[in-house]
């Protein structure tokens, strides 16, 4: 027996498809890239200095988590470095470096890591992040302020908060076609539409989104504006317009999308999309703060555990 | 192997391989120099204590028994004498005796069985057929409790890649027909429904049993959604087919029984497909109790360090440590696959994706069940996340991201509870 082969013994099945969260955090990425590089485009320097300190910065804790928790090492699943991509496309280019540092702590550390890492929190962390932030420092979130050393070729407005503090005459001269190509003021991989819907439709195509979620999302981000606007067009704009500023686009695609923090079955999916698609205009509209997508994003969060219980029923399964 | 679609959002279909156009040439394994015959014993441990011994001499054909208090027993496929007997155990601690046979140069052929072929009862059936290849479950014929009263039989194998019940079909559909004719006088059930895909059934013709089609799409030809189709109605978690009156049996059990009694000589070749390292299908007939490295070695099939044995198909197989290990009367299929082409396991967590809750066929809340599985819970696993209605298709694990063995913890908690509920009946 000694000249016996050794041979690999392990369980069925033998054969796997190949996808992996590498892959998908790679995928997702590739997908923010468009939105993110006109972003840099937009902001020059500043931008590229706040996205590769939060990546790196992201990257950074979670490897030291690894190595305080004692795991193996989980910084090439790509999760960290999706989790500072998107933190860095939701916060304006001049976004002070201990912010970006808090933030991706805050993100990586209180938001994923100490749930027990990948696939345990309960909430998304980039969203939880921003949250905390915002909370925090709210004059960091202040886009009008934060952009005002640039002077770009539109009205250096952000559109939701001239909105919210001005009414609907205050964003007349925004039209949709230029909200979607970008002429808009806000976080540096946020305000790009166009990029953002065509990175969801590939993530959707590729499977690494639902559709069910961003879809929903975005109706009823459309349905209830509208509902709102036909109640009183002074006061509350237009629907589109609801859609193409602010979070809107990237909460759909990127953020309420997020694998462990939101549904798996179908029908919770539909309720989850609505149901953050409604908040975040209501809380735009009637509620205290300017944007509603981070809020409204959280609290379908907390929801999900509760949502996902509505399943179909197992075969054969009895009473 | 089947990889992930770019256009991920669609589902992955698994087609099963079909021989319906291309009836591959069955290649003939020589009797190698000797076999080994699993018994499955209770008195597994204590191999000494069976009535063979070493040095015994058996004749083809010959019933070799455990004297245990099942009475089972494994019939001999060669002549020779008896080199060694030692106990083996296999997967999930089903404890075998291990027999070694020399085979001699002359065969000889045991007599007994042909004495009593000519009236086929339920009885003879029982006594002789049980290791017949395919297995056919005679046993379950004998539960009083749990009267039998249809029989499905599979001319479709339940993994992919494997089309040794189609060969049978398509070669020798006349003994499935004889056998067709003996399982109906011997067990009195007249409902025997025959399940094909569809580019076979023509193949039938007059036949005394209900044929229904099914799909192509694994997988459909388990038990479970064959069950589904036939009657309407699914199995209750937690049944078994016998609880419901419902007895399974491959094509290939059927037809040996057709052999046995037309003939009057027990079956001891199986069918078998063999899957090469690069997927190819080839259809061999050896004598049970060969060994994997005698078959492969005939078949040009060279195994390096770090590859994998599988017994079954690449689906629900099990992997084998050593290439001596037998071939067996219910072995249906031999895959071998290079250390290169091995998939890479993690420990990673569930990211909950829901890629298995949208392939699972029986609709399991899997990204919970797994939660509790890892962390050992199974009954709650049991009670709340729907474990005894897992089907066991493995296309959970397939698709998994995170690349968790789901498919192993769910085998694993199924006998975990059925160990436990075991004890506790003892202890009552």
């Amino acid at each position: 027996m000694s000249n016996q082969k050794k041979f690999i013994v392990s369980h069925a099945p033998f054969w796997h498809d190949g996808s992996s969260i590498t892959e998908r955090s790679y995928n997702t990425m590739i997908a923010a890239l468009p939105a993110v590089l006109f972003g840099i485009f937009q902001y020059g320097l500043p931008a590229v200095a706040v996205v590769s300190f939060s990546v790196s910065c992201a990257i950074f804790w979670e490897l030291a988590m690894n190595f305080v928790t004692k795991r193996s090492l989980t910084i090439g699943d790509g999760n960290a470095a999706l989790i500072g991509l998107l933190f860095a496309m939701l916060v304006p280019a001049t976004l002070p470096w201990w912010a970006v540092l808090t933030g991706t702590f805050v993100a990586v550390i209180i938001g994923k890591q100490i749930f027990g890492g990948i696939g345990s929190n309960a909430f998304n962390p980039v969203v939880l992040a921003i949250a905390i932030l915002m909370v925090s420092w709210k004059d960091l979130f202040d886009f009008d302020e934060a952009l005002l050393n640039y002077d770009l070729e539109f009205t250096m407005l952000y559109p939701i908060a001239a909105l919210k503090h001005f009414g609907t005459a205050s964003i007349e001269s925004f039209t949709a076609g230029d909200l979607l190509l970008g002429k808009q003021t806000g976080g540096i991989g946020a305000t790009f539409g166009l990029g953002l819907i065509i990175g969801g439709i590939y993530l959707i195509i590729r499977g690494f989104i639902r559709w069910e979620i961003c879809l929903t999302f975005l109706f009823a981000v459309f349905a209830t504006a509208l509902v709102f606007n036909l109640y009183d067009n002074v006061r509350f704009a237009g629907p589109v317009f609801h859609i193409l500023t602010g979070y809107t686009l990237i909460g759909a695609f990127f953020l309420a999308t997020e694998d462990s923090s939101s549904p798996v079955n179908f029908i919770p999916m539909l309720i989850f999309g609505v149901g953050a698609g409604v908040l975040t205009v209501l809380i735009r509209n009637i509620g205290a703060h300017v944007d509603g997508v981070i809020y409204a994003i959280l609290v379908m969060n907390l929801l999900n555990p509760v949502l996902d219980k509505i399943r179909p029923k197992a075969i054969g399964k009895v009473g | 192997m089947i990889k992930r679609s770019f256009f991920g959002f669609a589902k992955p279909c698994l087609k099963y391989e079909s021989i319906a156009e291309t009836l591959p040439e069955l290649e003939k394994i020589s009797t190698p120099r000797k076999v080994t015959l699993l018994l499955t014993t209770s008195l597994g441990e204590k191999a000494e204590a069976l009535p063979i011994k070493e040095g015994d001499k058996v004749k083809t054909g010959q019933k070799l028994t455990s004297d245990d208090d099942d009475g089972t027993y494994v019939i001999s496929s060669v002549t020779g004498t008896v080199s060694s007997v030692s106990s083996y155990l296999g997967d999930f601690g089903t404890s075998y005796a291990a027999i070694s046979i020399d085979v001699a140069q002359n065969e000889e052929i045991d007599e007994e069985f042909e004495k009593c072929s000519k009236k086929p009862t339920l009885d003879i059936l029982k006594d002789y057929m049980v290791c017949a290849p395919g297995s056919p479950p005679v046993e379950l014929f004998y539960n009083l409790e749990k009267p039998i009263k249809t029989i499905i039989i599979c001319g479709y194998d339940n993994d992919l890649l494997v089309t040794t019940n189609q060969y049978i079909i398509k070669s020798y559909i006349d003994l499935l027909k004889a056998g067709i004719v003996i399982l109906k006088e011997t067990t009195g059930v007249d409902d025997i429904v025959v399940v094909t895909p569809h580019s076979l059934k023509q193949d039938y013709g007059q036949i005394e049993a209900e044929v229904k089609t099914i799909d192509t799409t694994y997988p459909s030809a388990s038990p479970h959604m064959i069950m589904q189709k036939v009657t309407g109605r699914a199995l209750p978690a937690g049944n078994s087919f016998e609880d419901l009156g419902i007895c399974f049996m491959t094509a290939e059990a059927v037809a040996s029984i057709g052999r046995a009694f037309g003939n009057g000589q027990i079956p001891v070749r199986k069918t078998l497909t063999v899957i090469d390292k690069d997927e190819g299908i080839k259809l061999v007939s050896a004598r049970i109790g060969t060994s994997l490295k005698h078959i492969l070695y005939e078949l040009g099939i060279t195994l390096n360090e770090k590859d994998r044995i599988i017994l079954g198909g690449p689906i629900t197989g099990s992997s084998l440590y050593s290439d001596d290990h037998p071939i067996m009367p219910d072995t249906c299929a031999i895959m071998i696959q290079d250390s290169g082409k091995i998939p890479p396991i993690s420990d990673y967590p569930c990211i909950n994706c829901g890629e298995c809750i949208r392939i699972c066929p029986a609709r399991i809340p899997i990204n919970m069940l797994v939660r509790f599985l890892e962390a050992g819970q199974y009954e709650e696993a049991a009670d709340n996340y729907d474990l005894y209605s897992c089907i066991e298709c493995g296309l959970c694990s397939l698709v998994c991201v995170s690349k968790i063995p789901i498919f192993q913890y769910i085998k694993l908690a199924k006998y975990e509870l059925g160990r436990m509920s075991v004890a506790e009946e003892v202890d009552e």
